[in-house]
């Protein structure tokens, strides 16, 4: 299978395989006018499978998401047809909005337009907390 | 220090200065009697805790300050759906000062991002409870004369124990302070807190279900309440509740200048007949409650530095 190459964009690689699809919402991919490839199940070296999303257009994106969802993730920022940038992704120190907290005691669950704010706790776990109640984030 | 959320959110070097404030408090009360002349303290208390409420009250009265506030949340406006966020912006408009009791884990803190006034966390929910800690630190300072260099040992519920959380995260900051942790298999410390706090320090600990057999070593006893609701069967609960019920015969293996703690309220877990033995301490621990909940809303009324 053929897919073209972006010219002016992003490519998102190394994404944990099946992971694309839940990037593609959380980045809100879907809002883009421009060409999007999602690349499922793509044989890899390193990872055996990996998942591609190739943007045609430069935007800013949420690294902080990125990091968080996989790991692996590498972004390469294309100008002209070549690599102008390659942006290393780390996870984050806090998520903010990204996840929500499912302790049914926490105030996030009755308060309404609260930022859901979790930290991060434990890198080699990437274990995250939640600000408000400490409870451990589950995906 | 602007609000009081996690006793964490405190240095231990204000930890000390709290305490030091505490002491002259208790030494010297009739120099700190007009200290928050037309101060007000809002107690929010958006679950029941008569304790907890009477202490902050008290404190503020003994300050020279006066106090507002509602005891239950259906005395406020949260019944009719009235945010946490929106009830302080309103009350930091009335209040110098805010102490929230809410049942929610967090919503001190959500209340502390909307305040303009400094916020304590009076408990939320099974998740906090800092001024607890305080007057737990206040007490095994006065009792012991240090809060380094000893072994603690916390008893019974110490899986959904907060103040037992918060009592090992707070010590675990104090040089030579090892923890003995005895509890039935069912309420084990959780092991997030062990790590976090004990294990990932290099603290040394020990784990065990016999009281008895760790009796001897102990310079502090934190007891803690075994609730029947927290058994998967009432066998086992039968089984294992007398064997944390604290009696003066199980004492006369402790050393002379141990201390019994309790967050009180108890129910049976420390026998009465205990309570006429110098080294039972929580009574006076929760005096101390109220002394430490002074020097802490002097401090973050800022007026502190005024006094001395």
């Amino acid at each position: 299978m053929r897919v073209d190459s972006v010219k002016q964009g992003i490519v998102i690689d190394h994404i944990t395989a099946g992971k694309s699809m839940q990037i593609y919402q959380m980045l809100g991919l879907d809002a883009l006018e421009c060409t999007v490839a999602i690349l499922k199940n793509v044989p890899s070296h390193r990872m055996g499978r990996k998942d591609i999303i190739k943007i045609d257009t430069d935007l800013d994106l949420d690294l902080d998401v990125l990091g968080y969802i996989s790991p692996t993730i590498t972004v390469d920022v294309i100008r002209n047809g070549t690599v102008a940038e390659k942006k290393h992704i780390e996870l984050p120190e806090k998520l903010t909005d990204i996840i929500k907290c499912k302790n049914p005691r926490c105030i996030t669950t009755t308060e309404q337009e609260i930022h859901h704010i979790f930290r991060l706790t434990n890198r080699e776990k990437r274990e995250y907390r939640c600000i408000y109640c400490d409870a451990k984030a589950k995906e | 220090m602007r609000n009081l959320i996690d006793i964490m959110d405190l240095s231990t070097e204000e930890i000390e200065e709290l305490i030091a404030l505490a002491e002259d408090i208790i030494a010297n009360p009739e120099r700190y009697q007009e200290v928050c002349r037309r101060k007000k303290l809002a107690t929010l208390f958006f679950e029941p805790s008569t304790r907890t409420r009477l202490s902050f009250e008290a404190a503020m009265l003994d300050l020279g300050g006066s106090v507002l506030g509602f005891s239950e949340a259906s005395s406020s406006s949260a019944t009719k759906g009235e945010s946490v966020g929106d009830t302080v912006t309103v009350v930091s408009g009335y209040a110098d000062i805010i102490a929230m009791r809410h049942p929610k884990e967090g919503a001190p803190l959500v209340a502390s991002m909307r305040a303009s006034v400094p916020v304590i966390n009076a408990g939320d929910g099974s998740h906090n409870h800092p001024t607890q800690t305080l007057a737990d630190l206040l007490t095994i300072h006065r009792e012991k004369g240090r809060l380094d260099h000893m072994t603690v040992g916390l008893c019974g519920d110490l899986k959904f124990g907060r103040t037992v959380h918060s009592l090992i995260a707070a010590m675990s900051r104090y040089a030579g302070v090892d923890f003995v942790l005895i509890s039935p298999e069912e309420l084990k410390l959780p092991s997030y807190v062990k790590e976090t706090y004990i294990k990932n320090k290099g603290i040394p600990y020990t784990q065990t279900t016999d009281l008895q057999s760790v009796m001897s070593k102990l310079d502090v006893l934190y007891m803690t309440r075994v609730q029947q609701e927290r058994f998967f069967n009432e066998e086992d609960y039968l089984r294992l509740r007398d064997s944390y019920i604290l009696t003066p015969d199980k004492l006369k293996d402790a050393k002379k200048d141990m201390i019994v703690m309790h967050p009180l309220p108890r129910v049976n877990e420390i026998s009465t007949a205990v309570d006429d033995d110098p080294r039972a301490a929580y009574f006076r621990q929760t005096r101390n409650g109220k002394f430490i909940r002074m020097a802490l809303i002097m401090k973050l009324l800022g007026l502190d530095k005024k006094e001395g």
